[in-house]
Protein backbone atom coordinates (compact mmCIF):
# COMPACT_ATOMS: atom_id res chain seq x y z
CA UNK A 1 0.00 0.00 0.00
CA UNK A 2 1.47 3.45 -0.83
CA UNK A 3 1.36 5.67 1.66
CA UNK A 4 0.23 9.41 2.30
CA UNK A 5 2.66 12.41 2.75
CA UNK A 6 1.51 14.70 4.96
CA UNK A 7 0.06 17.08 2.58
CA UNK A 8 -2.19 14.07 2.09
CA UNK A 9 -3.16 12.91 5.53
CA UNK A 10 -6.86 13.88 6.59
CA UNK A 11 -6.94 16.50 9.19
CA UNK A 12 -6.44 14.17 13.11
CA UNK A 13 -5.32 11.16 10.92
CA UNK A 14 -8.79 9.90 10.47
CA UNK A 15 -9.48 6.58 8.86
CA UNK A 16 -12.48 7.06 6.07
CA UNK A 17 -12.11 3.40 4.75
CA UNK A 18 -13.87 0.80 6.96
CA UNK A 19 -11.69 -2.59 7.81
CA UNK A 20 -9.05 -1.58 5.51
CA UNK A 21 -6.41 -3.69 7.72
CA UNK A 22 -7.23 -6.29 5.50
CA UNK A 23 -4.47 -5.20 3.00
CA UNK A 24 -1.82 -6.09 5.32
CA UNK A 25 -1.25 -9.82 5.72
CA UNK A 26 -0.81 -11.53 8.70
CA UNK A 27 0.06 -14.60 7.29
CA UNK A 28 3.73 -14.06 6.82
CA UNK A 29 3.91 -14.46 10.64
CA UNK A 30 3.05 -18.27 10.51
CA UNK A 31 5.33 -20.80 11.66
CA UNK A 32 2.52 -23.69 11.49
CA UNK A 33 -0.71 -23.85 9.09
CA UNK A 34 -3.88 -25.90 9.84
CA UNK A 35 -4.64 -28.30 7.69
CA UNK A 36 -8.69 -29.60 7.54
CA UNK A 37 -9.02 -33.41 6.87
CA UNK A 38 -12.42 -33.74 5.34
CA UNK A 39 -13.00 -37.33 6.01
CA UNK A 40 -13.34 -36.40 10.11
CA UNK A 41 -14.76 -32.99 9.56
CA UNK A 42 -18.54 -32.94 11.13
CA UNK A 43 -18.81 -29.31 10.39
CA UNK A 44 -20.09 -27.92 13.24
CA UNK A 45 -18.11 -24.33 13.03
CA UNK A 46 -16.18 -24.72 16.46
CA UNK A 47 -13.03 -23.42 14.68
CA UNK A 48 -14.97 -20.56 12.86
CA UNK A 49 -15.83 -19.29 16.23
CA UNK A 50 -12.94 -19.71 17.94
CA UNK A 51 -10.73 -18.28 15.00
CA UNK A 52 -9.22 -15.15 16.66
CA UNK A 53 -8.55 -14.05 13.24
CA UNK A 54 -11.98 -14.28 11.60
CA UNK A 55 -10.10 -15.82 8.53
CA UNK A 56 -11.82 -19.66 9.12
CA UNK A 57 -14.68 -19.37 6.61
CA UNK A 58 -17.28 -22.19 5.25
CA UNK A 59 -16.96 -23.35 2.03
CA UNK A 60 -20.00 -23.99 -1.07
CA UNK A 61 -19.17 -27.79 0.16
CA UNK A 62 -19.77 -26.72 3.94
CA UNK A 63 -16.35 -27.69 5.11
CA UNK A 64 -14.23 -25.22 6.59
CA UNK A 65 -11.20 -23.72 5.65
CA UNK A 66 -8.83 -20.86 6.84
CA UNK A 67 -7.73 -18.02 4.34
CA UNK A 68 -4.13 -18.33 4.60
CA UNK A 69 -3.42 -15.16 3.85
CA UNK A 70 -4.42 -14.27 7.38
CA UNK A 71 -3.94 -17.21 9.58
CA UNK A 72 -1.55 -16.80 11.99
CA UNK A 73 -0.86 -20.04 12.88
CA UNK A 74 -1.73 -20.30 16.84
CA UNK A 75 -3.28 -23.56 16.84
CA UNK A 76 -6.68 -22.77 18.59
CA UNK A 77 -8.58 -24.44 15.72
CA UNK A 78 -6.91 -27.68 15.72
CA UNK A 79 -6.72 -27.68 19.40
CA UNK A 80 -10.66 -27.04 20.00
CA UNK A 81 -11.68 -29.27 17.27
CA UNK A 82 -13.81 -31.71 18.60
CA UNK A 83 -13.52 -34.86 16.08
CA UNK A 84 -9.67 -33.58 15.87
CA UNK A 85 -10.01 -32.86 12.12
CA UNK A 86 -7.42 -30.06 12.00
CA UNK A 87 -4.02 -31.14 12.43
CA UNK A 88 -0.87 -28.14 12.62
CA UNK A 89 1.43 -28.53 9.74
CA UNK A 90 5.31 -26.70 9.68
CA UNK A 91 5.77 -24.57 7.32
CA UNK A 92 8.56 -24.57 4.74
CA UNK B 1 -25.32 -36.69 13.55
CA UNK B 2 -28.57 -35.47 14.17
CA UNK B 3 -28.28 -31.27 14.38
CA UNK B 4 -31.59 -30.89 17.02
CA UNK B 5 -30.10 -33.29 19.41
CA UNK B 6 -26.38 -31.79 19.00
CA UNK B 7 -27.88 -28.35 19.37
CA UNK B 8 -24.68 -26.72 21.59
CA UNK B 9 -22.12 -28.68 19.25
CA UNK B 10 -23.80 -26.88 16.46
CA UNK B 11 -24.90 -23.90 17.40
CA UNK B 12 -21.67 -21.96 16.03
CA UNK B 13 -23.06 -22.10 12.51
CA UNK B 14 -26.41 -19.94 13.66
CA UNK B 15 -24.44 -16.78 14.87
CA UNK B 16 -23.99 -13.78 13.33
CA UNK B 17 -21.55 -14.36 9.64
CA UNK B 18 -20.74 -10.75 9.61
CA UNK B 19 -17.70 -9.28 10.50
CA UNK B 20 -17.30 -6.55 11.61
CA UNK B 21 -13.65 -6.85 12.75
CA UNK B 22 -11.53 -7.32 9.89
CA UNK B 23 -8.92 -9.96 9.38
CA UNK B 24 -5.63 -8.37 9.01
CA UNK B 25 -5.52 -6.96 12.43
CA UNK B 26 -1.81 -7.09 14.25
CA UNK B 27 -2.95 -9.22 17.27
CA UNK B 28 -0.47 -11.61 18.36
CA UNK B 29 -1.19 -15.22 17.33
CA UNK B 30 -3.75 -16.70 20.02
CA UNK B 31 -5.00 -13.56 21.10
CA UNK B 32 -8.21 -14.40 23.12
CA UNK B 33 -8.91 -10.38 23.31
CA UNK B 34 -9.05 -9.85 19.70
CA UNK B 35 -11.64 -12.96 19.54
CA UNK B 36 -13.73 -11.31 22.41
CA UNK B 37 -13.87 -8.32 20.26
CA UNK B 38 -14.50 -10.08 17.26
CA UNK B 39 -17.47 -12.33 19.13
CA UNK B 40 -19.08 -8.73 20.83
CA UNK B 41 -18.98 -6.50 17.36
CA UNK B 42 -21.05 -9.81 15.94
CA UNK B 43 -23.51 -9.96 18.99
CA UNK B 44 -23.64 -5.93 18.35
CA UNK B 45 -24.17 -5.88 15.22
CA UNK B 46 -23.82 -2.66 12.79
CA UNK B 47 -25.75 -0.08 14.50
CA UNK B 48 -22.92 0.24 17.00
CA UNK B 49 -20.32 3.38 18.06
CA UNK B 50 -16.95 2.39 20.26
CA UNK B 51 -15.27 4.18 22.00
CA UNK B 52 -11.81 2.37 22.90
CA UNK B 53 -9.73 3.46 25.60
CA UNK B 54 -5.43 2.88 24.81
CA UNK B 55 -4.35 -0.64 25.29
CA UNK B 56 -3.78 -3.48 23.27
CA UNK B 57 -7.43 -3.44 21.32
CA UNK B 58 -6.13 0.10 20.35
CA UNK B 59 -2.95 -0.71 19.25
CA UNK B 60 -4.06 -3.70 17.09
CA UNK B 61 -6.55 -2.40 15.29
CA UNK B 62 -5.81 0.84 14.24
CA UNK B 63 -2.18 1.07 13.03
CA UNK B 64 -2.19 3.83 10.53
CA UNK B 65 -2.92 4.30 8.09
CA UNK B 66 -5.61 1.16 8.43
CA UNK B 67 -7.97 0.53 10.49
CA UNK B 68 -9.41 -3.32 11.13
CA UNK B 69 -12.72 -2.18 12.47
CA UNK B 70 -15.75 -1.74 10.13
CA UNK B 71 -18.05 0.14 12.73
CA UNK B 72 -17.32 3.85 14.04
CA UNK B 73 -14.41 3.66 15.92
CA UNK B 74 -12.88 6.27 18.35
CA UNK B 75 -10.04 6.03 19.84
CA UNK B 76 -9.34 7.98 23.23
CA UNK B 77 -6.66 8.04 26.34
CA UNK B 78 -6.80 6.01 28.85
CA UNK B 79 -9.04 7.59 31.67
CA UNK B 80 -11.87 8.90 29.61
CA UNK B 81 -13.64 6.28 27.46
CA UNK B 82 -16.77 5.56 29.44
CA UNK B 83 -16.93 9.43 29.30
CA UNK B 84 -16.75 9.99 25.68
CA UNK B 85 -18.99 7.07 25.29
CA UNK B 86 -21.86 8.80 27.33
CA UNK B 87 -20.66 12.58 25.45
CA UNK B 88 -21.45 10.41 22.39
CA UNK B 89 -25.12 8.89 23.59
CA UNK B 90 -25.81 12.42 24.54
CA UNK B 91 -24.69 13.65 21.05
CA UNK B 92 -26.51 11.28 18.76
CA UNK B 93 -29.82 11.94 21.17
CA UNK B 94 -29.29 15.77 20.22
CA UNK B 95 -28.53 14.93 16.39
CA UNK B 96 -31.71 12.62 16.26
CA UNK B 97 -33.76 15.20 17.93
CA UNK B 98 -32.76 17.48 15.50
CA UNK B 99 -33.53 15.61 12.85
CA UNK B 100 -30.00 15.36 11.51
CA UNK B 101 -29.80 11.97 11.52
CA UNK B 102 -32.31 9.27 10.69
CA UNK B 103 -34.69 7.80 13.61
CA UNK B 104 -32.69 4.32 14.41
CA UNK B 105 -31.74 3.25 17.60
CA UNK B 106 -27.69 3.13 17.60
CA UNK B 107 -25.93 1.22 20.90
CA UNK B 108 -22.87 2.93 21.93
CA UNK B 109 -20.27 1.41 23.43
CA UNK B 110 -17.10 1.89 25.65
CA UNK B 111 -14.17 -0.43 25.74
CA UNK B 112 -11.23 -0.89 27.21
CA UNK B 113 -8.67 -2.82 29.30
CA UNK B 114 -8.68 -3.87 32.45
CA UNK B 115 -5.75 -0.77 32.99
CA UNK B 116 -8.43 1.45 31.75
CA UNK B 117 -11.30 -0.13 33.45
CA UNK B 118 -9.98 -0.55 37.00
CA UNK B 119 -6.79 1.69 37.91
CA UNK B 120 -6.85 4.81 35.47
CA UNK B 121 -10.10 4.89 33.90
CA UNK B 122 -11.99 4.12 37.07
CA UNK B 123 -13.50 7.11 37.88
CA UNK B 124 -14.72 8.09 34.32
CA UNK B 125 -16.76 4.76 34.67
CA UNK B 126 -18.46 5.38 37.54
CA UNK B 127 -19.89 8.62 36.58
CA UNK B 128 -20.88 7.53 33.30
CA UNK B 129 -22.76 4.39 35.13
CA UNK B 130 -24.15 6.65 37.92
CA UNK B 131 -25.80 9.37 35.28
CA UNK B 132 -27.31 6.67 33.56
CA UNK B 133 -26.25 6.85 30.21
CA UNK B 134 -27.78 4.30 27.81
CA UNK B 135 -24.64 2.70 27.14
CA UNK B 136 -22.80 -0.70 27.27
CA UNK B 137 -19.15 -0.53 28.98
CA UNK B 138 -17.11 -3.79 27.77
CA UNK B 139 -13.91 -4.63 30.22
CA UNK B 140 -11.37 -6.79 28.33
CA UNK B 141 -9.74 -8.39 31.52
CA UNK B 142 -6.52 -9.82 30.60
CA UNK B 143 -4.81 -9.11 33.70
CA UNK B 144 -1.93 -6.77 33.55
CA UNK B 145 -1.05 -4.23 31.29
CA UNK B 146 -0.10 -6.35 28.00
CA UNK B 147 0.64 -3.34 25.54
CA UNK B 148 3.44 -2.23 27.23
CA UNK B 149 5.01 -5.01 28.61
CA UNK B 150 3.01 -6.97 31.36
CA UNK B 151 3.03 -4.61 34.37
CA UNK B 152 0.56 -5.32 37.33
CA UNK B 153 -2.26 -3.55 37.12
CA UNK B 154 -5.04 -3.95 40.01
CA UNK B 155 -6.73 -6.95 37.79
CA UNK B 156 -3.88 -9.33 39.01
CA UNK B 157 -4.46 -12.13 40.83
CA UNK B 158 -2.51 -12.88 43.81
CA UNK B 159 0.76 -14.69 42.94
CA UNK B 160 0.77 -14.13 39.23
CA UNK B 161 4.60 -12.75 37.88
CA UNK B 162 4.76 -9.25 36.17
CA UNK B 163 7.61 -7.36 35.06
CA UNK B 164 6.74 -4.92 37.82
CA UNK B 165 5.78 -7.52 40.22
CA UNK B 166 9.00 -10.28 39.42
CA UNK B 167 8.67 -13.67 41.39
CA UNK B 168 11.90 -14.47 43.16
CA UNK B 169 13.52 -15.42 46.37
CA UNK B 170 11.78 -12.50 48.13
CA UNK B 171 8.21 -11.89 46.63
CA UNK B 172 5.72 -14.14 45.62
CA UNK B 173 4.88 -12.05 42.64
CA UNK B 174 2.03 -10.04 42.88
CA UNK B 175 0.82 -9.57 46.80
CA UNK B 176 -2.47 -8.33 46.62
CA UNK B 177 -5.33 -9.54 45.91
CA UNK B 178 -7.75 -9.29 42.41
CA UNK B 179 -9.92 -6.35 42.19
CA UNK B 180 -13.44 -7.31 42.14
CA UNK B 181 -15.11 -5.04 39.38
CA UNK B 182 -18.42 -6.79 38.99
CA UNK B 183 -18.88 -6.12 42.51
CA UNK B 184 -18.01 -2.30 42.21
CA UNK B 185 -20.27 -2.34 39.73
CA UNK B 186 -23.37 -3.85 40.78
CA UNK B 187 -23.05 -1.10 43.94
CA UNK B 188 -23.75 0.94 41.61
CA UNK B 189 -27.34 -0.71 40.82
CA UNK B 190 -27.36 -0.40 37.18
CA UNK B 191 -29.32 -2.40 35.62
CA UNK B 192 -27.39 -5.21 33.87
CA UNK B 193 -23.80 -6.78 34.68
CA UNK B 194 -22.67 -9.80 33.35
CA UNK B 195 -19.45 -11.79 33.59
CA UNK B 196 -18.28 -13.32 29.90
CA UNK B 197 -15.49 -15.73 29.25
CA UNK B 198 -14.88 -16.18 24.91
CA UNK B 199 -14.48 -19.85 25.75
CA UNK B 200 -18.16 -19.95 26.20
CA UNK B 201 -19.14 -18.24 22.74
CA UNK B 202 -23.24 -18.74 23.02
CA UNK B 203 -23.41 -17.55 26.35
CA UNK B 204 -20.94 -14.31 25.52
CA UNK B 205 -23.35 -13.45 22.40
CA UNK B 206 -26.45 -14.28 24.44
CA UNK B 207 -25.09 -11.69 27.05
CA UNK B 208 -23.99 -8.70 25.25
CA UNK B 209 -27.35 -9.35 22.92
CA UNK B 210 -29.05 -8.90 26.41
CA UNK B 211 -27.32 -5.45 27.29
CA UNK B 212 -27.24 -4.37 24.19
CA UNK B 213 -31.31 -4.64 24.71
CA UNK B 214 -31.86 -2.40 27.99
CA UNK B 215 -31.95 1.01 27.60
CA UNK B 216 -29.59 2.61 30.20
CA UNK B 217 -26.11 1.61 31.38
CA UNK B 218 -24.88 -1.89 31.56
CA UNK B 219 -21.15 -3.20 32.16
CA UNK B 220 -20.02 -6.57 30.97
CA UNK B 221 -16.78 -7.77 32.57
CA UNK B 222 -15.09 -10.03 29.64
CA UNK B 223 -11.78 -12.35 31.19
CA UNK B 224 -9.81 -12.62 27.90
CA UNK B 225 -6.64 -14.72 28.28
CA UNK B 226 -3.22 -13.36 26.73
CA UNK B 227 -0.83 -15.99 25.68
CA UNK B 228 2.34 -13.38 25.64
CA UNK B 229 1.30 -12.06 29.49
CA UNK B 230 0.62 -15.49 30.44
CA UNK B 231 2.98 -17.39 29.35
CA UNK B 232 1.88 -20.00 27.71
CA UNK B 233 1.71 -21.53 24.49
CA UNK B 234 -0.62 -19.85 21.79
CA UNK B 235 -3.35 -22.66 21.53
CA UNK B 236 -4.56 -22.85 24.69
CA UNK B 237 -5.83 -19.35 25.07
CA UNK B 238 -9.68 -20.65 24.80
CA UNK B 239 -8.75 -23.91 26.88
CA UNK B 240 -7.07 -21.38 29.80
CA UNK B 241 -10.32 -19.59 29.69
CA UNK B 242 -12.38 -22.78 30.00
CA UNK B 243 -10.22 -23.69 32.99
CA UNK B 244 -10.45 -20.43 34.80
CA UNK B 245 -14.07 -20.81 34.60
CA UNK B 246 -14.52 -24.46 35.72
CA UNK B 247 -12.23 -23.66 38.38
CA UNK B 248 -13.86 -20.82 40.12
CA UNK B 249 -11.56 -18.34 39.61
CA UNK B 250 -13.93 -16.58 37.00
CA UNK B 251 -17.29 -17.25 37.37
CA UNK B 252 -19.67 -16.88 35.10
CA UNK B 253 -22.72 -14.59 36.01
CA UNK B 254 -25.13 -12.13 35.57
CA UNK B 255 -27.67 -9.59 37.71
CA UNK B 256 -30.27 -7.72 36.15
CA UNK B 257 -31.18 -5.04 38.87
CA UNK B 258 -30.21 -6.39 41.88
CA UNK B 259 -30.88 -10.05 40.84
CA UNK B 260 -27.67 -12.87 41.03
CA UNK B 261 -28.07 -15.90 38.38
CA UNK B 262 -25.14 -18.00 37.75
CA UNK B 263 -24.56 -19.25 34.11
CA UNK B 264 -26.07 -22.59 33.29
CA UNK B 265 -22.77 -23.24 32.23
CA UNK B 266 -21.01 -23.41 35.59
CA UNK B 267 -19.90 -26.88 36.75
CA UNK B 268 -21.75 -28.20 39.88
CA UNK B 269 -18.17 -29.25 41.56
CA UNK B 270 -15.50 -26.91 40.77
CA UNK B 271 -12.01 -28.17 39.69
CA UNK B 272 -9.07 -28.16 42.34
CA UNK B 273 -7.31 -24.39 41.47
CA UNK B 274 -3.70 -26.23 40.29
CA UNK B 275 -5.63 -27.54 37.50
CA UNK B 276 -5.89 -23.60 36.41
CA UNK B 277 -2.12 -22.86 37.31
CA UNK B 278 -0.62 -25.76 35.64
CA UNK B 279 -0.52 -24.23 31.77
CA UNK B 280 0.58 -20.84 32.97
CA UNK B 281 4.37 -19.91 33.14
CA UNK B 282 3.23 -16.93 35.75
CA UNK B 283 2.25 -18.94 38.33
CA UNK B 284 5.00 -21.90 37.77
CA UNK B 285 7.26 -20.41 41.12
CA UNK B 286 4.04 -21.03 43.76
CA UNK B 287 4.57 -23.53 46.65
CA UNK B 288 2.04 -26.00 47.52
CA UNK B 289 0.82 -23.91 50.76
CA UNK B 290 0.54 -20.25 48.78
CA UNK B 291 -1.41 -22.25 46.09
CA UNK B 292 -3.73 -23.66 49.44
CA UNK B 293 -3.89 -19.73 50.21
CA UNK B 294 -5.29 -18.68 46.72
CA UNK B 295 -7.76 -22.05 47.01
CA UNK B 296 -9.18 -21.10 50.20
CA UNK B 297 -10.11 -17.23 48.72
CA UNK B 298 -11.34 -19.04 45.92
CA UNK B 299 -13.44 -21.10 47.56
CA UNK B 300 -14.83 -18.44 49.96
CA UNK B 301 -15.56 -16.35 46.83
CA UNK B 302 -17.36 -18.77 45.23
CA UNK B 303 -19.52 -19.82 47.91
CA UNK B 304 -20.27 -16.28 48.55
CA UNK B 305 -21.64 -15.63 44.99
CA UNK B 306 -23.58 -19.56 44.86
CA UNK B 307 -25.15 -17.70 48.21
CA UNK B 308 -25.75 -13.86 46.76
CA UNK B 309 -27.34 -16.65 43.88
CA UNK B 310 -29.22 -18.55 46.00
CA UNK B 311 -31.12 -15.58 47.71
CA UNK B 312 -31.33 -12.60 45.14
CA UNK B 313 -32.81 -14.52 42.33
CA UNK B 314 -33.53 -13.61 39.47
CA UNK B 315 -37.70 -13.19 38.63
CA UNK B 316 -38.11 -13.78 41.93
CA UNK B 317 -38.83 -10.42 43.45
Amino acid sequence: MALKTWKELPIGCVVSEPGSAGEYHTGSWRSQRPVWDDAKCIKCGICYVFCPEGCVQQGEDGFFKANLDYCKGCGICSHECWPRAIKMVEEG
Amino acid sequence: MNIVENFDLFAPRLINKQELLSSGHRACSGCAEVLAVRLMCKALGENTVIASATGCMEIVSSMFPTTAWQVPWIHVAFENAASVASGIEAGLKALRKKGRIDDRYIKVVGMGGDGATMDIGFQALSGAMERGHDMIFVCFDNEAYMNTGIQRSSGTPMGASTTTAPAGKVSMGQKTWKKNMPEIMVAHEIPYVATVCPSYPLDFIRKIEKAKSIKGPSYIHCFSMCPTGWRSPSHTAVSIGRLAVETGVFPLFEVEHGHYRLSPDMPKKLKPIKDYFKPQGRFRHLTPDEIEVIQERVTVEFRKLAEKAKFLKTGNE
